[in-house]
């Protein structure tokens, strides 16, 4: 039920009353259906699922997912491991904040 | 460049509770056939069931008639010479491509079956079965093709049959296609010859034929600059020949693609087969194809590409050879036969993970899950 | 593609597994809800990179495997007929009926035809004017929208030669389900990323809250799927019971408010029978009353089905997680993905298909084979 991947509008048209679009995937291109995003612009990245967009990708955010994930091993080198054992020993319950991403818990 | 060398041992097993008893030959025995007392489409996938029908249908009632596996291609000794013997039928829709057409893949695809064997290929049949109404110049286009094909692949085309069948009964056109070639003194390429330490070697890229014909089929269309990779590959083969080296396996990844055909040659060996993922050369645009319509590249066929098998040593000198030739610019390693999992293929993935890649069942099909 | 393939970068992957290892003391449960999530963790290994403490429970996400087998039956009934031309997802061709499948049915005259769009078939129906065209609508909330759409456009329009078959399933409801049962050994859920792109998140802070269990909205991608574990894992080791969103990128919490309008007005909630499990109440969407016109159900109103589940199959309780594939006596004898006797062996991502192709691959090692 999930198959969608993240396309780039590069043409956008009304057929029969419906906004329709050209989307770039890559290397293959596809007609998609943009009734659901109505405000897309060209260039704008959408989730497309069976020739529907359902969702915008919101390029900022992913960039900043990817960032995390670089961030991760730093993480672990500051804090190290002693850190982590010691709280446990102590029964204290690790604040959030020390394995939160910057983007939050949503 | 070329790295003849090896990744190491599959991870330890999964951990887990202990299966309950389970009987171990059913895992690499062909299933008995399914119970549908009628074709379906997926008989001609290229998988499984195309090789149940063969060894549970065809097989047996053959009989003493029919000559071993009835593989590819087979091997008939005439007058003291070997000879490459080999039949392939067309049926493919749309019958014109980006980069083809049946015709192409008719006189192409026999010449390969004949040079994964070895051989080289010297003369064709074609039988064409044409279906009432459909338009001349479509079947002109076609011809054409054919002849263009077996020209540049220096194959006569020496006997042919024409049927016409009713409107309905057939689908445009039906090619059926058989060759005969010579194999050279000392060549003994067979699925059976690959043995534990050899290395597997792909000439290029993979995914783009079965691609190339999905983005014109009805109900998935979709734009794309790739073009079939349909071509003959006996040029290629006597290029990795001449080097001297002993090829153990040669075989072109058509129906069911790489997953297909390494199945197939594990299970004939009785090796396992290794594959490492980060090292298939699979296009971008062929990556993209799949990613939207949830293909795996390894099932998608190709018409102008060959996998070899060959021992460790041998490796280097046929790469480079290759190389050299137009066709296998691209070639390199991608995987090994070793002795675990005898019978099986499977993937090391970029993560580090193990993967089956079983035998197709029927026809890969686009999925939303 | 661009993000998506950074999505899998072997690098952040293995950082992402380490910290996972780091911080799992404990045996966990966690149930990643969507078919797509299954698929991506078998086909990239990643099961077998957590640490053993970690259990992933393959959830029911998998439309195809929880589609009613009445449902099912109803389809090849109406695919059957030669006034219609039948289309679907590839996702349901192999899906057993009582005693057929679509592949079947096409064997046997039907006209039975993939797509990849809903819109597809409407366009068939066009230009089918004296056909019937029928389209399989299938799926959870993802792909709701667009049969919605799909059968908007054909009242609009006034292309009364199609309609849908309708058989959706919501995540929540089968959340809850699963979480009542008193066998149920789920610790947390990996909830799925695109429905949630559609419903966004607020029915599950709920769900959260009652059943005291993580859930965490989780992607598809390797380093997705192992952030949403990696934060389940947190979650669980400290005791917290959240909803949490690892997927911002394409999933907001108000979801999409045009999709939710659309499916509003198309749909209604009704109670489905999840095939292995049972009803659920209030876990399906229907046509509504304004858009009964278009509902096959009602235009071909199929009287004869018998309908009968194998008495073998047990997947049902696989779906729910309280045995694992393994455990049923059928699997692997009469139930093989070439032989499937319940819908969680035919579709790659069903759970029993999976341990099959995984699984196997221990069980040869295990014995030294």
């Amino acid at each position: 039920m999930c198959l969608a991947v993240p396309g780039r509008v590069i043409s956008m048209a009304e057929r029969d009353e419906t906004l329709m679009a050209q989307v770039d995937f890559g290397g293959v291109t596809k007609d998609v259906c943009l009734q659901y995003i109505p405000d897309a612009a060209v260039g704008e990245y959408v989730v497309v699922h069976v020739g529907f967009a359902i969702q915008r990708l919101d390029e900022a955010s992913a960039q900043q997912t990817l960032a995390n994930f670089e961030k991760l091993g730093i993480l672990e080198e500051e804090f190290g491991d002693g850190f982590e054992l010691a709280a446990r020993q102590a029964g204290v319950d690790l604040p959030a904040q020390a394995y939160a991403t910057s983007e939050g818990i949503s | 460049m070329a790295e003849a060398t090896w990744i190491g041992p599959i991870p330890d097993p999964m951990p887990g509770p202990a299966p309950a008893a389970i009987d171990m030959d059913s895992w690499v025995c062909p299933a008995p056939l399914r119970d549908s007392p009628a074709i379906v489409m997926g008989h001609g996938g290229g998988g499984a069931m195309s090789a149940e029908l063969i060894e549970h249908l065809f097989l047996p009632a053959f009989g003493s008639a029919a000559q071993a596996e009835m593989g590819d291609s087979a091997v008939v000794e005439v007058g003291g010479a070997r000879l490459a013997f080999s039949t392939d039928s067309f049926v493919v829709k749309p019958m014109f491509f980006p980069g083809g057409s049946i015709g192409d893949l008719a006189v192409n695809g026999t010449v390969n079956d004949l040079a994964m064997a070895g051989a080289v290929p010297m003369v064709l049949s074609t039988a064409f079965i044409l279906e009432e109404g459909t338009a001349l110049s479509e079947i002109g286009k076609i011809a054409e093709a054919v002849g263009a094909a077996a020209r540049t692949a220096g194959v006569k085309l020496v006997t042919g049959d024409t049927k016409v069948v009713d409107s309905g009964s057939g689908d445009g056109v039906y090619i059926n296609t058989a060759g005969i070639g010579i194999i050279p003194d000392g060549v003994d390429i067979r699925p059976e010859r690959a043995e534990p330490g050899d290395l597997v070697i792909v000439s290029g890229d993979i995914g783009v034929h079965g691609i190339a014909v999905m983005s014109c089929r009805e109900g998935l269309e979709f734009g794309t600059t790739i073009a079939s990779d349909c071509a003959a590959l006996h040029g290629l083969v006597a290029a990795m020949l001449a080097t001297g080296a002993d090829l153990h396996v040669l075989r072109d990844p058509t129906r069911g693609g790489v997953a297909a055909s390494l199945n197939e040659i594990a299970k004939s060996a009785k090796v396992g087969v290794t594959l490492v993922e980060r090292d298939l050369p699979i296009p971008q645009t062929v990556r993209d194809a799949c990613g939207l319509l949830g293909l795996d590249p390894l099932y998608v066929a190709n018409e102008g590409k060959l996998l070899a098998i060959v021992s460790p040593e041998d490796a280097e000198q046929v790469l480079a050879a290759m190389r050299q030739h137009e066709l296998g610019r691209e070639a390199r390693v991608i995987g090994a036969c070793g002795t675990e999992h005898p019978g099986m293929l499977v993937t090391r993935t970029t993560l580090g993970g193990t993967r089956v890649v079983d035998l197709p069942i029927g026809e890969q099909l686009p999925r939303i899950c | 593609m661009k993000y998506l393939d950074e999505f899998s970068n072997p690098d952040l992957a293995k950082r992402l597994i380490e910290e996972i290892h780091a911080v799992t003391t404990r045996p966990w449960a966690i149930m990643e809800v969507c078919g797509g999530q299954t698929h991506s963790i078998i086909r990239h290994g990643i099961d077998q990179l957590l640490p053993d403490e970690i259990e992933m429970i393959h959830g029911p996400g998998c439309p195809v495997c929880v589609t009613p087998l009445e449902i099912i039956d109803r389809a090849l009934a109406i695919a059957a007929r030669p006034d219609v031309i039948f289309c679907s997802f590839g996702d349901m061709l192999r899906v057993p009926g009582s005693d057929r499948d679509l592949f079947r049915i096409k064997s046997e005259g039907g006209d039975v035809r993939v797509v990849y769009s809903p819109l597809d078939a409407l366009k068939l129906a066009r230009e089918n004017p004296d056909r019937e065209v029928v389209f399989f609508g299938i799926g959870f909330e993802t792909t709701a929208p667009a049969n919605a759409m799909t059968v908007y456009q054909a009242k609009r329009l006034g292309i009364t030669n199609f309609s849908l078959l309708v058989s959706h399933v919501l995540v929540p409801p089968a959340v809850a389900a699963i979480m009542e049962s008193p066998t149920c050994r789920v610790q947390a859920f990996l909830a799925a990323g695109h429905v949630c792109s559609v419903m966004g998140t607020h029915e599950y802070p709920p769900l959260t809250d009652k059943y005291k269990v993580p859930i965490v909205v989780t992607g598809f991608e390797p380093l997705d799927i192992l952030e949403g574990i990696r934060r389940t894992v947190l979650q669980l080791e400290s005791g917290r019971h959240e909803l949490e969103n690892a997927y911002p990128r394409a999933v907001v919490a108000d979801g999409n408010q045009a999709a939710m309008q659309m499916l509003n007005d198309v749909f209604e909630v009704t109670d489905r029978a999840w095939r292995g499990i049972g009803m659920i109440p209030g876990s399906g969407w229907r046509l509504s009353h304004a858009y009964a016109d278009f509902d096959a159900e009602k235009r071909f109103a199929v009287t004869d089905i018998h309908t009968e589940e194998s008495s073998l199959c047990r997947s049902g309780e696989v779906l729910q997680g309280l045995i694992k594939p393994h455990e049923c006596e059928a699997f692997g004898r009469e139930c093989t993905p070439r032989n499937p006797l319940g819908a969680t062996m035919v579709s790659s991502e069903g759970a029993c298909a999976a341990y099959y192709l995984y699984r196997r691959l221990d069980m040869v090692q295990a014995v030294g084979g």
